[in-house]
């Protein structure tokens, strides 16, 4: 069943069965490819980290412009406020953006093209989020529902869109990321299939068409990181300075 | 030709794709729940892990990294600008030493004519000095001689005409009378000399 495009996206246990109690948590294929993007992650910026040289060498240079990166990006768009969750995003967008480029690599297994792992991420941001905002402005962040210089008889409607939009942000996060992921690797084997179906005669321009599809997968893969990233961000603009 | 040649391909792949998805059975595997909490599972552990040991450990040397370049730089900056004016206001003594010892040196070459000039003026006063004082004398001496030659003359003259006058007459004649006589001569002579 190679041939099958979605079959890229199936989980299968590595090793033995892990039980916990019911519940099912064996290291899958998909386990790895985690482990392997933050181990990746932690070693990069590690060695990154490690020298102190005034004029930096490669791995310094790109852990350095990774820090400002994200740190202009959370100053753009959230503010100084947001400086202590730093961390946090710069962990996100590096763990996101490095799944998806692990899953760039022919036979990989994309992490994020799974919407459960998407989900998960972004009901964590949903929700703490949310705990933040209400921590922050206590019941006054309920305001955000009600946009100010709305006509009166509009409002009623207009809350509960927002209502709607507002609660709708984790399933809009998780699909857009998961819904991408899934449609370009998809895109990509079925093309490579083409590759093998048409032969040596007509296989030329599927294989160009799938080398223009890595080149944009790629560019996908981080632009749907940074996407993700920077909404988040956006949301915690939102919590932290409420003006709606 | 080619546009024809595009769209039958863009057939056949739907065709090739169509049976490629009615030969899967079970949907998308993105919806099978059987390893969900497994993911989730592991995707905490990893999240969790990745985002302690970032936040703990690798973040905190990376700002401390920027932190320290950016103050050594300002710190690199601040000293240059320091040496800048230290070289400036070396440059300005220095300038200042040469202007002043262009001037001394230039006093010192006036002052060594100056000294020159005054002991050429001295020495030349003194030898012109002596210079008059001997040609005075010399001419004094001149003038006394001549004074006293004529004399002489006069005298040698007057005895040699007695002698002579002795030895042709015989007789002694009175000097004095000699002697006007000649004086006499050699003042018509001088006279006419002098005309």
């Amino acid at each position: 069943m190679a041939s099958n495009p979605m079959y890229q996206f199936n989980v299968y246990r590595i090793g033995p069965e892990i039980k916990l109690g019911s519940v099912d948590i064996s290291f899958t294929n998909a386990s790895l490819f985690m482990v392997i993007s933050s181990l990746a992650i932690l070693i990069i910026f590690n060695l990154g980290a490690k020298k102190k040289t005034l004029i930096p060498d490669k791995l310094q240079l790109l852990s350095e412009l990774s820090y400002s990166f994200v740190a202009k990006m959370i100053s753009d768009t959230a503010g100084s406020k947001a400086k202590p969750y730093f961390s946090f995003i710069f962990s996100l967008f590096m763990f996101v953006l490095f799944c998806n480029m692990f899953g760039m690599i022919p036979y990989a297994f994309t992490v994020t093209s799974h919407i459960i792992v998407t989900f998960v991420l972004a009901a964590f941001i949903f929700i703490g989020v949310t705990i933040i905002g209400f921590m922050k402005h206590g019941l006054g962040y309920l305001k955000l529902f009600v946009p100010s210089g709305v006509p009166i008889v509009l409002l009623p409607l207009i809350v509960v869109i927002e209502i709607i939009s507002y609660l709708s942000r984790p399933i809009s996060l998780s699909v857009r990321l998961f819904a991408n992921m899934m449609a370009g690797h998809t895109m990509m084997k079925v093309f490579g299939g083409f590759v093998i179906s048409l032969g040596i005669v007509g296989g030329w321009l599927p294989l160009s068409f799938s080398v223009a599809l890595t080149g944009l997968e790629i560019l996908v893969a981080f632009l749907q990181a940074y996407v993700f990233a920077i909404l988040t961000c956006i949301y915690l603009n939102d919590a932290l300075n409420l003006h709606h | 030709m080619l546009k024809k040649i595009v769209f039958l391909l863009f057939v056949t792949c739907f065709a090739c794709f169509n049976t490629v998805f009615a030969a899967e059975s079970g949907g998308m595997p993105q919806l099978n729940p059987e390893f969900w909490i497994s993911q989730i599972f592991w995707l905490i552990i990893t999240f969790g892990i990745l985002f302690i040991v970032l936040t703990k450990v690798i973040l905190p040397k990376i700002s401390n990294n920027l932190e320290t370049r950016k103050s050594q730089i300002l710190e690199n900056i601040e000293t240059a600008d320091k040496q800048k004016e230290e070289s400036q206001k070396k440059i300005d003594e220095y300038e200042k030493i040469i202007l002043d010892s262009k001037l001394k040196a230039k006093s010192y070459f006036n002052e060594a004519r100056e000294k020159i000039l005054d002991d050429i003026n001295k020495k030349r006063a003194a030898l012109e000095k002596d210079l008059d004082e001997e040609i005075n004398e010399v001419e004094k001496e001149l003038s006394d001689l001549k004074n006293k030659s004529g004399e002489k003359i006069n005298r040698i003259a007057a005895e040699t005409s007695a002698e002579l006058i002795k030895e042709l007459i015989g007789d002694e004649v009175n000097s004095s009378s000699i002697a006007a006589i000649v004086e006499d001569q050699s003042k018509i002579n001088k006279e006419r000399k002098d005309v």
